[in-house]
């Protein structure tokens, strides 16, 4: 049986400081070199002050994961020497002398199947190396320590994923559980990375290094289950090994180099004190923790009958739950959470957009109000919903602006039917002959009202009319 | 004037007028100008030190408020940064290494307008107890300049021997303070772990080591206590002292306190003279109403083998980081793969910073951590309870601070294992986190002996009062410089 464990590393990037000194773990917005600090840089004689609020978040990701969380943690130097570390070690955890890390023996539930979550720790993230030069001969590595000390959580689980879909699946699910608990925004580059460990039935594990995205991860799993199965096949031994994706060339690479049976020589970082997690500290992140994802479906369904797909996409996505609770009230829960899953996602679906857009509640429950009291069809709704996301305009300033409301009165669409049946002489012939036709001439005065005939009361008049 | 004089009267002296911030330092640049080239406690000089002072004397003659220092000079051993200065740990490493920022310590010395003379030698990044693993020369012993000082705040402690200054700060990882006071006579305290804060003093082995006054008097390092003592938001291991005044009662005495002769610090291993001064010590404790006895820790001989083992690991560390890419001295990295560059930039370090860093790979690694670091960790936390229980019973815990008077330069530079030896009575104070001091006792044969007297945790009020009995008991000659 092919047995699959993971070791994601996710940055804390709701944090405002990093680890250990005030410099922002929002390191993305600074020219390279210019989020640092002596802390941060390891500059001679400077000390780490733990960022309390790291140990509560990464807590509360310990807590949502079903872990155990200990009454006081350790942190721990892993020593070795790499141009994008700065002290030349990794101020981290470990779990040797007891159960020092952040959090352990937790588990998720996938698809009904238990993912073990062994362990959970908090460390700092290291800088970055940015390679430029065409040539070997003009190769340089250039450093930006921007990224250095952020506070990151790495979360291992045991190997008890069958195949790459149970792991695309386990991510998708924990990357809406971080960001729903406000610790992290996944979607972020670099926020959120992910090692695999592979190891087929008769075979030594393979951890596999290197990758860049999720779906390279399961790129690289597929290879490698394969590469194994082929070995085993032959009768070759599969040797136990880290092997690095080649991202150009798509394939696991045996990894040769000494770096990766270096001895860490972990000890002790007696420059941070033992933490104290105390139960009130837990009692208050408890108190503080977002509603689960699951149980916020659960409500979803039951309370607003909203359909289990609907209530499955607004509750595993913050922005859009967040969107949906603000905008409701009891009587129009199912018609906004409608709205948003098939008019608004399309136009609100990256990150990129998200920002940019104007879109509030407040508009959302408009619109509904708007569509429901037939001041607007569906169909100029979602013209509408376009403007707003751009301009952030009201609903009763775009339907005067846009001329968007509903034309309901009779007279003016009978003058449009009388155009239309001018023009489709022979659609008006055959809705005669085989009335299931009319639809199509519906549509031409929709069309001809930019959506905003009343559609009921279109059907009405061309079917008085046809007879 | 007198350049000998303590802080307290210093203080007072300018305070009635009897000279001038500007004159006193004046008078303290041109002794450093006529004795430090054979003393050569100094690595660099505080350009501005008489513009500072002028600053501070107008400050006075306008009524302004005064910080409590009034301008008295203070040096600073070179692992502690100050802003804009250089910071070299007395290494070709860092050679070129100007800190960003200041110390705490030397912060809150500022504030109070202390006047930094400049920076004091040590054995390379700490690590020696003669200061003859300097890169930059050794420091010579004002008492006899063909003499150690002591290490490896040996700059520090002769600096202050020799009046170039009325106090200075060290660092004490297994003694740096207490040995080259103790060899220099004058007074170094190693504080409670935690009571100063460490942010700005570069890290030899930073679970155990703490920056420490160095002064003429046992009031003098009170007074210091209370400038540089207290929690700091920049280091998280620093511990709340409650505003203690030091000098608050030191004048108290030890009547009927009860004081544990160390047996193993005492019986074997001295010489002679350290022997007989320390009976005399015992004597003069008697005398002073104290109670002794000997007690017994049967740790102790296993200490220093623990002390080079856990700093060597810490060593190797925490000097990872100088591998010359951000800051350090001039070598282009151009053309150089990563591993060779540093394996070139960092063979600058001297030989018994190499030996530790070598050693410090080797100790905690994996096959063999369990026979050396992790059966270091066991002796220390041994030590802490026997120490601890020591102190159920006893106040104070006392031996000489060395075991041996000053030698000569060159005579044990080659034996690094008797070297270490010379830590013996130091390391534990430092294993165990509690405050030591070293007192100036005697001077034979022209050459000085200090006694060390170890406190329980946050006793440093007490344990000063102590020191300070003890030093009322002596009379020490003038330094021969």
């Amino acid at each position: 049986m092919t047995k699959i464990g993971l070791e994601i590393h996710c940055q804390l990037t709701e944090l405002q400081s990093k680890l250990f000194c005030s410099c922002k773990a929002n390191y993305r917005e600074f020219e390279p070199n210019h989020n640092i600090c002596p802390v941060c840089m390891g500059l001679p004689g400077s000390l780490p002050r733990l960022n309390q609020k790291a140990v509560e978040s990464a807590t509360s990701i310990a807590m949502a994961l079903s872990c155990e969380t200990p009454e006081k943690i350790a942190f721990f130097r892993k020593n070795y020497f790499y141009p994008d570390l700065p002290k030349n070690f990794q101020i981290t955890q470990l779990n040797v002398y007891g159960d020092m890390s952040i959090g352990g023996e937790g588990y998720v539930d996938v698809e009904g199947k238990k993912i073990k979550i062994r362990r959970i720790q908090l460390e700092e993230d290291p800088g970055r190396l940015i390679y430029e030069g065409e040539s070997e001969r003009t190769k340089i590595t250039l450093v930006d320590y921007n990224r250095a000390g952020t506070p990151l959580v790495e979360i291992v689980t045991d190997p008890d994923f069958e195949n790459p879909r149970q792991v695309r699946v386990f991510l998708n699910i924990l990357s809406d559980l971080l960001e729903n608990l406000g610790v992290s925004e996944p979607g972020l580059e670099g926020a959120m990375r992910a090692d695999g460990n592979v190891s087929i039935e008769g075979g030594n594990k393979v951890e596999i290094k290197n990758i860049g995205s999720f779906h390279d991860l399961e790129k690289a799993l597929h290879f490698e289950i394969t590469r194994q199965e082929s070995l085993s096949e032959r009768d070759i031994e599969i040797v136990q090994e880290t092997r690095h994706w080649d991202d150009r060339r798509k394939i696991t690479v045996s990894s040769r180099s000494k770096e990766e049976d270096q001895d860490y020589r972990y000890f002790l970082e007696n420059d941070i004190p033992w933490v104290k997690i105390d139960q009130e500290t837990i009692t208050l992140l408890q108190k503080d923790m977002p509603e689960s994802i699951s149980s916020k479906k659960e409500r979803f369904v039951e309370k607003f009958d909203i359909a289990p797909q609907v209530a499955d996409i607004l509750a595993s996505d913050k922005y859009y739950s967040d969107l949906f609770e603000n905008a409701h009230s009891n009587s129009n829960a199912k018609d906004i959470a409608n709205l948003i899953t098939t008019d608004l996602m399309g136009l609100v679906d990256t990150k990129e957009k998200r920002e940019e857009s104007k879109l509030t509640s407040q508009h959302l429950s408009e619109l509904i109000t708007a569509i429901n009291d037939k001041t607007l069809t569906r169909t100029s709704s979602k013209t509408a919903l376009q403007e707003i996301v751009k301009s952030g305009k009201s609903v009763k300033e775009l339907l005067t602006e846009m001329d968007l409301s509903q034309v309901s009165d009779s007279s003016e669409i009978e003058n449009i039917i009388i155009q239309v049946f001018e023009e489709e002489k022979q659609a008006v012939l055959d809705a005669k002959e085989n009335p299931e036709t009319v639809n199509y001439l519906v549509g031409k005065v929709m069309q001809k009202t930019k959506g905003k005939a009343d559609p009921t009361k279109t059907l009405e008049l061309i079917k008085s009319k046809l007879s | 004037m007198n350049l000998k004089t303590s802080i307290i009267d210093y203080i007072n002296d300018v305070k009635s007028g009897a000279f001038t911030v500007e004159e006193f330092t004046s008078a303290t640049i041109q002794r450093i100008k006529d004795v430090d080239g054979d003393v050569h406690a100094y690595l660099s000089l505080n350009e501005s030190a008489i513009n500072d002072a002028r600053i501070i004397d107008k400050k006075i003659s306008a009524g302004e408020k005064v910080g409590v220092c009034y301008g008295f000079p203070i040096s600073i051993k070179d692992n502690i940064c100050i802003t804009g200065s250089k910071t070299t740990c007395a290494s070709k490493m860092l050679e070129n290494f100007v800190a960003p920022y200041t110390a705490t310590v030397v912060d809150k010395l500022q504030s109070e307008d202390a006047i930094i003379t400049g920076k004091t030698n040590l054995d390379e990044f700490a690590m020696g107890l003669t200061t003859e693993f300097s890169a930059y020369g050794p420091t010579k012993n004002p008492w006899n300049l063909k003499y150690v000082p002591g290490g490896s705040s040996g700059g520090s402690a002769a600096s202050v021997a020799a009046d170039e200054c009325l106090a200075s700060l060290g660092s004490d990882t297994g003694g740096s303070v207490r040995n080259p006071a103790s060899f220099c006579s004058v007074v170094g305290l190693k504080p409670t772990y935690g009571l100063i804060s460490r942010y700005g003093l570069i890290s030899y082995a930073n679970s155990i080591e703490q920056i420490g006054p160095v002064t003429k008097t046992v009031k003098d390092c009170g007074f210091l206590l209370n400038v540089i003592a207290g929690q700091d938001s920049n280091d998280d291991t620093t511990i709340d002292n409650e505003n203690s005044d030091y000098l608050i009662d030191i004048e108290q005495g030890i009547e009927g306190k009860k004081i544990g002769i160390i047996k193993e610090m005492t019986s074997e291993g001295l010489s002679p003279e350290v022997s007989d001064a320390t009976k005399n010590a015992i004597q003069d404790f008697e005398k002073l109403g104290a109670h002794c006895e000997e007690v017994s820790l049967p740790t102790i001989p296993y200490t220093v083998a623990a002390y080079y083992t856990i700093t060597s690991t810490e060593a190797g560390s925490n000097l990872a980081r100088y591998d010359n890419i951000r800051y350090g001295y001039d070598l282009d990295s151009e053309g150089y793969e990563y591993n060779s560059y540093i394996s070139k930039s960092r063979a600058k370090f001297g030989p018994e910073v190499t030996r530790r860093i070598i050693l410090g790979g080797f100790v905690p690694s994996a096959g063999h951590a369990g026979k050396y670091f992790l059966k270091a960790l066991k002796v220390k936390s041994k030590l802490i309870s026997e120490v601890n229980n020591a102190f159920e019973k006893y106040d104070f815990l006392i031996s000489p601070t060395a075991p041996v008077q000053p030698f000569q330069f060159g005579e044990k530079i080659d034996d690094p294992v008797t070297l270490m030896l010379l830590d013996y009575n130091t390391v534990t104070a430092n294993l165990t986190g509690k405050p030591a001091i070293s007192v100036p006792y005697r001077v034979t044969d022209g050459l000085p002996i200090g006694m060390q007297i170890i406190g329980n945790n946050k006793s440093e009020k007490s344990l000063l009062r102590a020191a300070y009995a003890l030093e009322s008991k002596t009379e020490l000659p003038e330094v021969p410089l």
